[in-house]
């Protein structure tokens, strides 16, 4: 039986303090420089990380083969990323990608 | 207004327009997975977070009790105590309890956005009160529009909802691919990020490639640097 409304809450919980605790604590500490850099290099770090996964991991497990429909609507997404910098631009070519890529979906498998 | 936080709502817009097929595909998959509107909009308010909350409605869907939801959450969602710690530098004239709040308002986007403007503008507390509650706002509209009208579309798929969230990732990748050594960081956490995936059990891949890859990444810059200087 599950409880909806309490694992909200309870994910409300987790995320906020994983959000606020570092900010709150390290707000009136020195950050040595190298620690500064470090931190600037975290943003790439975790967007590369949840663009693979989110590219690569179909179910649970990890696939390279190369008519995965979520790795060929990622070239032109990539694409219209780095031409528009657009987060809609981009969601939107996926979507049509994947919506074209669908229909070919019995050639390709 | 303060001319700050109009800036914050202009940088706003385009997120705001990315959260509404995103959020919109959330809301869809939600009423798919059997959540009710009143329990999107209090996942949206509170939770606020996209890919915790489409991970959470794949989770309900399946079966999966509450406890395990709320440790995926947390592992999901652990990234965000990477990119509150980098906030730091730039938020250090903010009293605690407004920083508080403001970092309640944290995401991939929202941040992604914030460090772009701080790149090149003093960081202004105004102007995030004009960036992050629009986003969330236009966050909480889509997700319930999408769960309100969701019976409506049967087979979300389809139309490639689904690869909403993949179709953001990429193009905030993208926002943050600046030099060879951002580029050479991202590669090497999206591979270990696969490879730990594989070889650890529990969803730990994202924190644990997040954190190789930027002490690689400032471990070569340290070594450059140390050549540049011992050259001259």
């Amino acid at each position: 039986m599950q409880n909806v409304y309490l694992t909200i809450l309870g994910m409300t919980a987790v995320t906020y303090l994983l959000r606020a605790v570092p900010l709150l604590l390290l707000n009136k500490a020195e950050l040595p420089p190298v620690v500064l850099s470090w931190l600037r290099l975290i943003p790439p770090a975790v967007l590369g990380a949840l663009t693979a996964q989110s590219i690569f991991l179909r179910g649970t497990a990890v696939t390279f083969r190369w008519n995965n429909i979520y790795l060929l609507a990622a070239l032109p997404c990539f694409a219209i990323a780095l031409k528009t910098k657009s987060l809609l631009w981009t969601i939107a070519v996926g979507l049509v990608s994947v919506i074209i890529l669908n229909q070919f979906k019995p050639a390709l498998f | 207004m303060q001319h700050q936080t109009r800036q914050g709502l202009i940088a706003a817009v385009p997120v705001m327009l990315g959260y509404v097929p995103l959020g919109f595909a959330m809301g869809v998959l939600a009423h798919g997975a059997g959540l009710g509107i009143g329990e999107v909009l209090a996942m949206s308010v509170l939770v606020y977070a996209g890919s915790a909350q489409f991970i959470a409605v794949g989770l309900f869907q399946a079966g999966a009790g509450a406890w395990s939801i709320v440790i995926t959450t947390f592992l999901i969602n652990s990234r965000l105590m990477l990119m509150s710690a980098s906030l730091v530098p730039y938020l250090r004239k903010i009293p605690a309890g407004r920083l508080a709040a403001l970092s309640y308002e944290i995401t991939d986007e929202s941040y992604a956005v914030s460090l772009g403007h701080f790149a090149g503008y003093e960081p202004e507390e105004k102007y995030l009160w004009g960036l992050f509650p629009a986003c969330h706002l236009s966050w909480i509209v889509s997700t319930v529009l999408g769960a309100w009208v969701g019976n409506l579309i049967p087979h979300p798929e389809a139309f490639g909802l689904d690869y909403a969230l993949t179709a953001m990732f990429i193009c905030l990748l993208v926002f943050q691919l600046k030099d060879a050594l951002t580029y050479f960081t991202a590669i090497v956490s999206g591979a270990l990020a696969l490879v730990i995936y594989v070889l650890v059990p529990g969803r730990w891949n994202l924190i644990i490639a997040t954190v190789i890859a930027a002490t690689v990444g400032v471990a070569l810059q340290q070594r450059k640097a140390l050549s540049e200087v011992g050259g001259k």
